[in-house]
């Protein structure tokens, strides 16, 4: 039987998307549903004087209004941070309460105060309007740089202060520094983006009076976790009798990890009027309420030698939370910052301090790449302005300071198991020409544009990860995944499985797995996820770590069921199981050559005798039945890394940067299905191309998003991308037996700095932020005509 | 979104009659209903012309192009008609908003609307172009009087628009990078007598550009307008362009149209 790992089978989950057959929470319609509409802060920043729910009450068609007293009475818990990160004194982080309807202060836009809930979406909205909030409306917060120096937002926590955390030794980093020929320093801003998943958030929550059990529809990246923060944490219901679904989601990007106010509320609710309730999400309410990514100030160093090594690294950043610290919040400018920020290099010292600091402005958390999108930026723009500044090959200069051998003892965290940076780079700068270059740039020159290249190697840490190792580091659960195998009597197996896809195609890649490891036509197998009735745990899909690590799971599972058909076998034709080897679905005993299929071996482990005999085919020791389960805890993190070349044209007259090429190559070990990495790439290369030129979220200082909605907030759009070119090299991870290591974020990583660091060498070594929009590409034109004219 | 109640009309006559003071006309929808789902307007009566005869098609004499109002800009772009007597008008209308936009929204709606960064009224004023309504007749440069203004009455319905065929022209868009509306659209037609350089995106209201319509008709060459310094004192400035770089992307887009004429 030909192996299915490897090719490019089409997507199972594809007849039921084109054909409207996907079933998302918004499809989900309960008999005697009501409707919600959350009451939200239209202020930044406000202490709440006093909420009149009298004439909202009268409205036509409402049901109830709940706000934040009630909640407090019910001693319904609030919104947590995953992570406890310590600053650099010892001093435990600080967070603020953050209740699912504020009940005093509003801290952002968006901030809920009420739910109403009506017989109707229409009345739900009208009676909304009716709710008299009484706020006394306090200075806002909004910049990152500053907001050390504003009014302290949360009572207690000086200076917006969440933690001041160091990783590195600053004493070697001076004293590398000390050694310098040469220190290159960056000051960068890593722009706010919002996530944009095509569905909106969405739940639907439902109270059952006999069974006492809550159920809860919702856009949850990770309903298992879900659950377990809203009974341990929110007090919602105990986990064995609160169910949460996750169906079909459209999209996440880190956005849908967190348990939100909607979900705990709603919950809660439906259990207190003893009815379904429905909330979806408005696109405006996703802008304003959605976690957002990104935020980073950066001033960053790096000490070289004249020859171009480089010695030591120094990152010294201010990191948005936004008004609460959420799941992955602290995390993500920290241990997924941190530790990635020396790149693909060998530098002996190095620091990273991060002030993370709170802002009037919607929680920032987890988005796509998660800290190692702002980690790479940072070391991929100063490696690329050493270049220039010593005169050295961005290429040269890059591999000069590669790793030559792995493992490789990265700087501050991680030990790289895998990888060949030399071989990748290679490979990237043949399939982008990067030799053509100089002609390509006359070329441009003749017609009166700008034409420049840009480089970015990059390495990131995902599959995330050894549990003892992310607990050890303040995380509050442990990072494995989970897989159960189950065959049915009469051969067809179901997967549940941990991960949770919204658009990651498990149900396809995690089928391969299952029909290679068993020997099982792919469509006998049906992958089951996002529902916490139907598998035991699951830790999510989130970091890149539904194939490395929930993809492992279900082949420790499936090894598990072979070892259990082995012994079977052995029983069923009186050999020894030493003797019984598994091949494309049958078990044979070498000696005799007689064999048995993985069918006949399900058969009769669920109907385990024989008519007129008493024989049982199961050897002593083993129950009937053939389900296997497997926690799968890795060893270590996955290390994807790769080269990514873009080269773009600016038209100095309008300030136009039109991407001309983009070139990526990949290293993400073995790769399970190429169309669907293809895709991941894709999405990731959209997602960080957007970062570079085209997407910001803007706050007024005020605290008014400026750009919510899309007639603001530019969403890249398939007319701003060329045409992909896209390569691998491949090394096989070695610590986990597929030897796979994650494509899902690679895009968002590498492709800022790529295409950054292109447009600033069209435009002679000036610095732009991201975006590089019209106006700013413009300026930076007219001042090099300027700089030209001089220099002339 | 409020209720509000749906009457579809059979001729303009019947239209104009339903309208009032709380009522709009629903032609492609594309500009009232995202108004009304955001809560930023609402209505009693919406009045739908799409079934109205009259005011669909296109229509081709040696002098001028005539569109009835409520043509879709997917129609005007696919026109064969309109492609070879205005290219620069069917290229324009290709360039609005997404296919879903193209696909409903209509010429009249545009126009009607007024929104200073629309396309189409910037071709109403380059190619001189008579707005037909059910009442009267009225020049484009009399017809566009300020932001989301015009000299539309109360129930007074647009039919058609006519466009004088230019010798030459071309439309010059920089669109705003989210909504695709024009930053700064500059509209350059050559008719027998002068040259016409409607800017729509820059200020309030879309205008004819004096100073480079002068510059032009002298001699129609981009070098005539070449770094010409625009007064930005009463352009838009917002978070997506400084008036200062709205001025110079006028005179750039300006060229550009000049240069592919
Ligand atoms: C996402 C998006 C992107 C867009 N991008 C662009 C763009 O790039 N460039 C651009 O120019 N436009 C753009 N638009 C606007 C689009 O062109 C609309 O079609 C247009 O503004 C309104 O036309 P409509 O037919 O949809 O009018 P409707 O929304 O139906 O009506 C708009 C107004 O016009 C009035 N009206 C309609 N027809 C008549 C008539 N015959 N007589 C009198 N009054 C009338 C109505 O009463 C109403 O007040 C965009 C719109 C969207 C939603």
């Amino acid at each position: 039987m030909a192996s299915l790992v490897g090719s490019r089978v089409e997507r199972k989950e594809d007849k039921r998307f084109l054909t409207g057959k996907g079933r998302y929470t918004a499809d989900i319609n309960l008999a005697n549903q009501t409707y919600a509409i959350f009451v939200r802060s239209p202020h930044a920043r406000a202490s709440i004087k006093k909420i009149n729910i009298d004439k909202a009450l009268k409205s036509s068609g409402v049901v109830s209004i709940l706000t934040g007293k009630e909640i407090a009475d019910d001693k319904i818990g609030g919104l947590i941070a995953g992570w406890a990160i310590r600053s650099e004194d010892g001093t435990e982080m600080k967070c603020p309460g953050n209740p699912p309807l504020a009940k005093d202060n509003v801290n952002f836009v968006g901030d809920p105060i009420a739910v109403v809930i009506a017989e109707s979406l229409a009345e739900a909205k009208e009676a909304a309007e009716k709710v008299e909030v009484d706020y006394k409306v306090l200075k806002a917060v909004t910049s990152t740089a500053d907001a050390m120096n504003g009014d302290t937002i949360h009572e207690g926590i000086d200076k917006n202060l969440c933690f001041d955390w160091l990783l590195g030794d600053r004493q070697k980093v001076k004293e590398a520094f000390d050694k310098a020929d040469k220190v290159i320093s960056i000051d960068i801003i890593n722009n706010r983006l919002i996530p944009n998943a095509m569905e909106p958030r969405a739940c639907v929550a439902d109270y059952n009076a006999a069974s006492e059990e809550i159920t809860l529809y919702t856009t949850s990246q990770n309903p298992h976790l879900s659950r377990l923060i809203m009974s341990a944490f929110g007090n919602v219901a105990p986990e064995h009798k609160l169910r949460v679904v996750a169906p079909d989601v459209g999209g996440g990007f880190g956005s849908k990890i967190n348990v939100y106010n909607e979900d705990i509320v709603c919950s809660w609710a439906a259990k207190k009027i003893n009815r379904a309730i429905k909330w979806v999400a408005e696109r405006s309410e996703s802008f304003l309420t959605d976690i957002h990514g990104r935020d980073h100030v950066t001033h960053a160093e790096l000490a070289v030698t004249k020859d171009g090594k480089f010695l030591g690294f120094k990152n010294e950043t201010i990191a948005n939370l936004g008004a609460y610290a959420r799941v992955f919040g602290t995390v993500t400018p920290t241990y997924l910052f941190g530790p990635c920020a020396t790149g693909v290099y060998e530098i002996p010292a190095a620091y990273t301090n991060v002030k993370a600091v709170y802002t009037n402005t919607a929680p920032v958390d987890a988005y796509r790449g998660a800290g190692r999108p702002e980690a790479t930026y940072t070391i991929e723009r100063l490696v690329e302005k050493a270049s220039m500044e010593l005169g050295i090959d961005k290429t040269e200069l890059r591999i000069k300071n590669f790793p030559t051998a792995f493992p490789f003892k990265q700087t501050l965290v991680h030990t790289v198991d895998s990888g060949d940076y030399v071989a990748g780079m290679e490979k990237a700068k043949q399939m982008a020409d990067y030799k053509g270059f100089e002609a390509r740039r006359k070329e441009s020159e003749a017609k009166g544009k700008l034409r420049g290249i840009g480089v970015t190697s990059y390495f990131e840490a995902c599959g995330i990860a050894p549990s003892a190792a992310v607990m050890s580091l303040g995380c509050g659960v442990g990072l494995w995944e989970s897989a159960e195998v189950r065959f049915n009597p009469t051969g067809q197996v179901t997967v549940y499985t941990g991960s949770h896809s919204h658009g990651q195609s498990h149900q396809t890649t995690f089928a391969q797995i299952a029909a290679d490891e068993l020997g099982v036509p792919i469509e006998n197998i049906d992958i089951v996820h996002g529902d916490t009735d139907k598998g035991t745990f699951g830790m999510g899909t989130y970091g890149s770590r539904s194939l490395a690590v929930g993809g492992i799971a279900i082949v420790n599972a499936c090894k598990k069921i072979v070892e259990k058909g082995k012994r079977v076998t052995a029983k069923m034709l009186e050999a020894n199981p030493e003797d019984v080897e598994f091949k494309d679905g049958e078990f044979i005993v070498s000696k005799s050559n007689k064999k048995k299929t993985i069918g006949e071996v399900a058969f009769a482990c669920y109907l385990p005798g024989v008519r007129d005999e008493m024989k049982s085919p199961l050897p002593e020791g083993d129950e009937p039945g053939l389900k296997e389960t497997s926690f799968y805890d890795p060893s270590n993190f996955s290390f994807p890394a790769g080269t990514h070349i873009a080269e773009v044209e600016i038209d100095p007259e309008t300030g136009h940067v039109k991407l001309e090429k983009y070139t990526a190559c990949d290293d993400f070990g073995r790769i399970i299905n190429p169309m669907v990495v293809e895709g991941q790439v894709h999405g990731g290369l959209a997602q960080g191309i957007g970062q570079a030129l085209y997407e910001n979220a803007e706050y007024d200082e005020t605290g008014q998003l400026m750009t919510g909605s899309y007639m603001d907030y530019t969403m890249p759009r398939a007319d701003n991308f060329p045409e992909f070119n896209i390569g691998y090299t491949c090394t096989h991870a070695t610590t986990n037996p597929l030897g796979v290591k994650g494509c899902g974020e690679a895009g968002a990583i590498a492709a800022p700095p790529t295409v950054m660091n292109a447009v600033i060498d069209a435009l002679g070594g000036q610095e732009v932020t991201m975006p590089a929009t019209a106006e700013k590409v413009w300026k930076a034109c007219k001042n090099l005509k300027k700089s030209n004219a001089k220099a002339a | 979104m409020k209720d509000f109640n749906y009457h579809s009309a059979k001729d303009s006559k019947e239209a104009s009659k339903l309208a009032s003071s709380s009522s709009a006309f629903l032609a492609g929808g594309m500009t009232t209903i995202p108004s009304m789902k955001l809560g930023l307007a609402t209505y009693k009566d919406l009045i739908d012309i799409k079934n109205i005869k009259k005011l669909s098609g296109i229509k081709v004499s040696g002098k001028s192009v005539t569109i009835g109002a409520a043509t879709k800009h997917v129609e005007v772009s696919n026109s064969k008609d309109v492609k070879k007597a205005i290219p620069s008008l069917s290229s324009l209308a290709e360039g609005i908003g997404d296919p879903q936009v193209r696909n409903r929204g209509t010429i009249g709606g545009s126009i009607a609307n007024n929104d200073p960064s629309a396309d189409y009224p910037s071709a109403c004023i380059a190619l001189n172009a008579t707005i037909h309504t059910n009442e009267r007749k009225i020049e484009a440069t009399k017809f566009f009087k300020g932001m989301f203004e015009t000299a539309l009455k109360k129930g007074e319905l647009i039919e058609a628009i006519e466009f004088q065929i230019p010798e030459k022209s071309s439309y010059q868009k920089h669109p705003n990078p989210a909504s695709r509306y024009a930053i700064v659209g500059v509209y350059v037609a050559k008719h027998k007598g002068d040259v016409n350089v409607a800017v729509t995106g820059a200020k309030s209201c879309v205008y004819n550009d004096k100073e480079m319509s002068k510059a032009l008709s002298g001699n129609f060459s981009s070098s005539s307008i070449d770094g010409m310094d625009l007064d930005s004192s009463e352009m838009n400035s917002d978070m997506h362009a400084s008036a200062e770089f709205r001025a110079s992307l006028v005179v750039t887009q300006a060229k550009k149209a000049v240069d592919a004429c």
